[in-house]
C-alpha cells in the first residue's frame, strides 16, 4: 500500500499528519485474494469443526478412546480407580468412562505376571479407602502383608472398589474387571448398597446405561432397562460441544497423573472430619422409609450376590459383611448408627448369613469386628488402626480362600 | 482474565474502530478505556475498594499528566473533553448503585454518591493546582516519581501493604483481625506506574514535548494493554493513536490468528500446566525428586505461556484498535545463553529497565572511572536484576530471584569475555560441536531460568529451600 502524508489544518490543531490512501490494480487484487483468503478460513474452519463434531458423535461413549492414557506408560497407573469431588487438591477428579477408568489403574499395567496370586476388590467407599492412605485400605494392607497363595504365587491385591453404594455399581466393575484375571474377588458389601432404588442413581451407573443393558440381557439383572434414572445422550450430548465436559475430564485425569504419581496422594486429607452420627432420636427407626420390622426382602438386590458368582465362573467370590460403626450413644438402643436402625439391619444380617451357607460365594460376617471409635466421617469409613483391625480379622478367612 | 472477558476485550475493540471513525476514535478509547479498567477490577475484601482503586488509577495519572504537560502547549478544549469524559463515566458508573444493590460494572455496588462527587472534586482541585501553580522542573517531577515509587513499595511490600489494609479496614469499619496484604489488589498498578514513571523520565530528559490528557489517558489505560502489558513507548503508541494502521483483511487475519494463538497458550497450555505446576501448596506433598522436576518445568512453560498468551490477546486487539504493540516475548526458552534469554523475556519490561536504568547508570559509572570494567558490568546488571525482582514485589524470594538473574548475567558475561573466544577457535569448522554447544547452552539456560523460578513462584525463603532440598 502507497501511504501519502498530507498536514490537515482541521483536526488535530498541531502539525500531525493525517494519512489517505491511494489504491494500484495489484494493490487491489492483494486485498480481494485477502478477503477470500479469510472467506475461506472461515468456511473450512467451520466445515472442519462440523465434521469433527459430527465424526464424534457417530463413536459410541464408551468406546475403547477412552483407553487412551498416559498411565502405566509415561505414568504409574492409579492404586485405585479415580474419584474425587475437589481435583486441585484430591490430584484426582470422578469420571463416569469406565474404560478411561480402568486405563488409569494399575492392574491394566500389562498382562498378569504367572507368579502372581490376583485378589481383586470391589465395593464402595468403605474398600476404596476414603480418608485412608492406599497402604492402610484392605488392599494395601494385603500387599504389604507378603502373603502367598498355597502354589507359591505372590498374593498382589488390586482395589477396584469405588466410592457409591450399589451392587450393581459393582457388577459393573465386576464385569469389566474379569478380564484382568482375579483369582479370587473380595466383595465387602453393606446393607446400603442393597435398596433396588439405590441401584441406578449412583452417576457412574446412571451414566453407563449400555453397560448395565448388557448385564441385564446377559444375567437377567433386575433392573428396568427403560429407567428414566439413565442418564441417556442424545446426539447432540454425543458430539463435540455436547462431550467437551468428559474430554476435558479425561485429559485433566491425565494431567493430575503428574501430582499423584510426585505424591502417592489420590484425595483430600483433610485435618478435621465431622465424626460419624452416634446420637440418635428416640423414635428414629426409619430405613428407607419401610415400616419397621418389614425389611422388604424383595426389594433387595440379594440376586446380585447370585450374579456375580455367575459372572465370575470359577473364580471364588467371598462376600464380606463389612464392619459398621454400632454406636453406644443416645438411643442407640433403637440405630446402630446413622445409616441403619437396628431392626433393619438385624434383619438383613440373618437373611445375608442365610444366603451365605447355601450359595456359590463364600461369606464372612465382620459386621462388629471394629469398635466404633475407629470409625471417622462415616458409619463404614475408618481410621488407619480400625481399618487394621478389620485386616486382621480378615486375614485367617483371607488364607484360607487363598489356598481353597 | 476469563474466556468471556477477552472475548468482549477483542470484540469491544472491533466495535470501537468501526464505531468511532477519525477523532472520535480517541475519545471512544478513553471511555472504553475508563469502563474496562473498573470492569476488569477484581472484587476486593475491603469495601468500595473495586471501585476506588479504578479511580485512583484515574487520580494518579490526571497529577501525572499536571506534572509533565507542557503548560504553553495546552489545548484547553481537548483537555476539557478529557475530563467531562472522564467524570462522565466515573459518575456514571457510581450511579449504577442507585440501579442495582450488586455491582453492575463493578464487581460489588459503588460507594455513595456524595462520596465520589467529593473524591472527583478533590482529584480535579489537585490536578488544577498542580497545572497552573506548579512548574515542570525535573525537582517538581522528580517528586512525583517519587511517590509512584513510593505507593509501588506499599502496595507490593507485604507489611507495608498489611498495614495499609489494616487502616483501610478501619476506615471503612471492618474486621481489622482479618487484613491481610493481598487485600490490596489494585489492577494493573505495576503497569500504570513504569508507564507514568516512563513519561516523567522522558519530560526530564526533554524528549516528551506536548501532551494532552486524553492522549496521555488513553496511552496509561489503553485496555488491551492494561492488565499484563505490554509496555509501549509513548512516543510510539502516539504516532499509532494519531495515524492508526489500516483495519483490512490483512490485519483482520493476522489479529485473528494471534488472538488464537493467544487463547490456545493461555487457555489450553497454561491453563492445562498450571494443574501439574509446582506451587507452594504441592511441595511439602511431593514425595518423588523426579516427578519434582517436571512440576518444576511445567511450571516454567506455564508461566511462559501464561504471560506469553496475554501478550498475544493485547497484540490482537491493538491491530484490530490501529496499534502495533511492541513485542514481549521471542521464544526465550529457545536461546543458548542467559543474556539472549533477558533479551526476549518480558522485553518491554526489560527495554524499560535497560533504557531509564542500566544505561544510565552504566554511562555514569564509566563517566567516574573508579571501577573496573568487570565491577562495573556487576553492579549494573545485579542491580538492574534486583530491581526487575523486586517490580515483582518487595520480598525476600523475589530479590533472591533478582539476584540469581544478576549472577547469571555476570556469569555469562565474563565467560563471554574469556572462554567464548577459545571455544569459538574450536568450534570454527565444526559446525556440528558448534550445533551441539548450542543444543547444550540452550537446556542449561534452560534449567538455570527454571531454578530461578524456584525463589520466583515459593512465597516464602523456607518453601524455597525445601524446594532446593528435594530437587537435589
Amino acid at each position: 500500500m502507497r501511504e501519502t502524508s498530507i498536514h490537515s489544518n482541521e483536526y488535530p490543531k498541531k502539525n500531525t499528519t493525517t494519512t489517505i490512501t491511494t489504491m494500484t490494480d495489484q494493490e487491489k487484487t492483494d486485498q480481494n485474494n485477502l478477503k477470500k483468503f479469510l472467506r475461506n478460513v472461515i468456511i473450512k474452519g467451520i466445515a472442519l469443526f462440523l465434521i469433527l463434531s459430527f465424526s464424534l458423535a457417530l463413536i459410541p461413549p464408551q468406546s475403547k478412546l477412552g483407553r487412551i492414557s498416559l498411565y502405566n506408560i509415561f505414568i504409574p497407573g492409579r492404586v485405585r480407580l479415580p474419584f474425587g469431588e475437589n481435583p486441585s487438591e484430591a490430584y484426582n477428579l470422578s469420571l463416569y468412562d469406565m474404560e478411561a477408568m480402568f486405563a488409569s489403574h494399575e492392574i491394566d499395567a500389562g498382562s498378569k505376571p504367572e507368579t502372581e496370586f490376583r485378589v481383586m476388590l470391589i465395593g464402595d467407599s468403605a474398600t476404596w479407602g476414603t480418608l485412608l492412605k492406599p497402604a492402610e485400605t484392605i488392599s494395601g494392607l494385603i500387599n504389604h502383608a507378603g502373603l502367598t497363595a498355597c502354589d507359591g504365587r505372590i498374593v498382589r491385591a488390586y482395589n477396584l472398589a469405588y466410592p457409591s453404594m450399589s451392587l450393581t455399581k459393582d457388577l459393573m466393575i465386576l464385569d469389566k474387571g474379569l478380564k484382568y484375571q482375579p483369582d479370587l474377588i473380595l466383595w465387602p458389601l453393606t446393607l446400603e448398597s442393597f435398596p433396588d432404588k439405590v441401584q441406578i442413581p449412583t452417576p457412574l451407573v446412571a451414566n453407563n446405561p449400555g453397560r448395565i443393558q448388557r448385564l441385564i440381557e446377559d444375567y437377567d439383572l433386575a433392573i428396568d432397562p427403560q429407567s428414566t434414572e439413565f442418564n441417556r445422550l442424545s446426539f447432540w450430548d454425543q458430539t463435540l460441544i455436547g462431550r467437551r465436559r468428559k474430554i476435558l475430564d479425561a485429559i485433566q485425569l491425565q494431567l493430575y497423573g503428574v501430582l499423584w504419581a510426585a505424591t502417592g496422594i489420590d484425595q483430600t486429607y483433610p485435618n478435621e472430619v465431622t465424626p460419624a452420627q452416634r446420637d440418635f432420636e428416640a423414635d428414629d427407626m426409619d430405613f428407607h422409609g419401610w415400616p419397621p420390622n418389614q425389611l422388604p426382602l424383595n426389594l433387595l438386590a440379594f440376586e446380585s450376590l447370585d450374579i456375580a458368582a455367575v459372572m465370575a465362573g470359577d473364580i471364588p467370590v467371598a462376600v464380606i459383611n463389612e464392619p459398621v460403626l454400632i454406636s453406644n450413644g443416645e438411643n442407640s438402643e433403637i440405630r446402630y448408627n446413622f445409616f441403619y436402625p437396628r431392626w433393619a439391619y438385624d434383619q438383613y444380617r440373618n437373611h445375608l448369613a442365610h444366603l451365605g451357607e447355601r450359595s456359590d460365594w463364600a461369606y464372612l460376617d465382620l459386621w462388629d469386628a471394629v469398635p466404633e471409635n475407629y470409625f471417622t466421617n462415616s458409619a463404614v469409613h475408618l481410621n488407619p488402626e480400625g481399618s487394621q483391625l478389620y485386616f486382621d480379622a480378615l486375614l485367617p478367612f483371607l488364607k484360607q480362600m487363598i489356598c481353597r | 482474565m476469563t474466556l468471556v472477558e477477552i472475548l468482549i476485550i477483542a470484540l469491544g475493540a472491533l466495535a470501537l474502530r468501526l464505531v468511532f471513525p477519525g477523532h472520535l476514535r480517541k475519545w471512544g478509547l478513553l471511555a472504553a478505556s475508563i469502563l474496562a479498567i473498573y470492569w476488569l477490577q477484581p472484587l476486593l475484601p475491603i469495601r468500595n475498594m473495586d471501585f476506588w482503586f479504578p479511580t485512583a488509577t484515574l487520580g494518579v495519572i490526571l497529577l501525572s499528566w499536571a506534572l509533565v504537560a507542557d503548560k504553553t502547549q495546552l489545548t484547553f478544549r481537548e483537555n476539557i473533553y478529557a475530563i467531562l469524559i472522564m467524570v462522565a463515566f466515573v459518575l456514571l458508573i457510581a450511579m449504577t448503585r442507585f440501579i442495582s444493590l450488586k455491582g453492575l460494572i463493578t464487581p460489588s455496588r459503588p460507594p455513595q454518591f456524595s462520596q465520589v462527587v467529593i473524591a472527583l472534586l478533590f482529584l480535579l482541585g489537585l490536578g488544577s493546582l498542580l497545572i497552573y501553580i506548579v512548574k515542570p522542573t525535573p525537582m517538581a517531577i522528580g517528586s512525583g516519581i517519587f511517590g509512584l515509587l513510593a505507593l509501588f513499595i506499599v502496595l507490593k511490600t507485604p507489611a507495608l501493604a498489611s498495614a495499609t489494609s489494616l487502616g483501610l479496614r478501619q476506615i471503612m469499619a471492618q474486621d481489622t483481625s482479618l487484613a491481610k496484604f493481598t487485600d490490596l489488589g489494585w489492577l494493573g498498578f505495576s503497569y500504570v506506574a513504569f508507564r507514568l514513571i516512563h513519561t516523567m523520565i522522558d519530560r526530564i530528559n526533554g524528549q516528551l514535548k506536548d501532551i494532552q490528557l486524553g492522549e496521555y489517558m488513553v496511552y496509561v489505560l489503553f485496555f488491551p494493554a492494561f492488565i499484563a502489558g505490554p509496555l509501549d513507548r509513548l512516543q510510539h503508541f502516539r504516532q499509532d493513536l494519531e495515524n492508526p494502521h489500516p483495519l483490512e483483511a490483512g490485519e483482520l487475519l493476522q489479529s485473528g490468528k494471534r488472538l488464537a494463538i493467544g487463547l490456545f497458550r493461555k487457555f489450553i497450555l497454561a491453563d492445562s500446566l498450571a494443574l501439574i505446576a509446582l506451587s507452594g501448596g504441592n511441595i511439602q506433598q511431593v514425595i518423588h525428586t523426579g516427578w519434582l522436576w517436571v512440576m518444576l518445568i511445567a511450571y516454567a512453560l506455564q508461566i511462559y505461556f501464561d504471560f506469553a498468551g496475554y501478550t498475544d490477546i493485547a497484540i490482537a486487539s491493538g491491530i484490530l484498535l490501529g496499534f502495533k504493540l511492541p513485542e514481549n516475548f521471542n521464544q526465550p526458552y529457545r536461546k543458548p545463553n542467559l543474556t539472549l534469554f533477558w533479551n526476549n523475556w518480558h522485553m518491554s519490561l526489560t527495554q524499560w529497565f535497560r533504557a531509564y536504568f542500566f544505561f544510565p547508570l552504566t554511562r555514569k559509572l564509566r563517566k567516574a572511572n573508579k571501577l573496573s570494567a568487570p565491577l562495573i558490568i556487576f553492579s549494573t546488571q545485579m542491580s538492574t536484576m534486583l530491581l526487575i525482582g523486586l517490580w515483582h514485589g518487595f520480598t525476600p524470594n523475589f530479590l533472591i530471584w533478582g539476584a540469581w538473574h544478576g549472577l547469571g548475567l555476570f556469569f555469562h558475561n565474563r565467560w563471554r569475555a574469556m572462554v567464548s573466544p577459545k571455544l569459538a577457535k574450536v568450534t570454527q569448522h565444526k559446525p556440528v560441536l558448534d550445533d551441539a554447544f548450542q543444543i547444550i547452552g540452550i537446556i542449561l539456560t534452560f534449567l538455570f531460568v527454571s531454578l530461578g523460578w524456584v525463589w520466583f513462584r515459593m512465597p516464602t525463603f523456607d518453601l524455597a529451600a525445601t524446594t532446593f532440598a528435594k530437587l537435589f
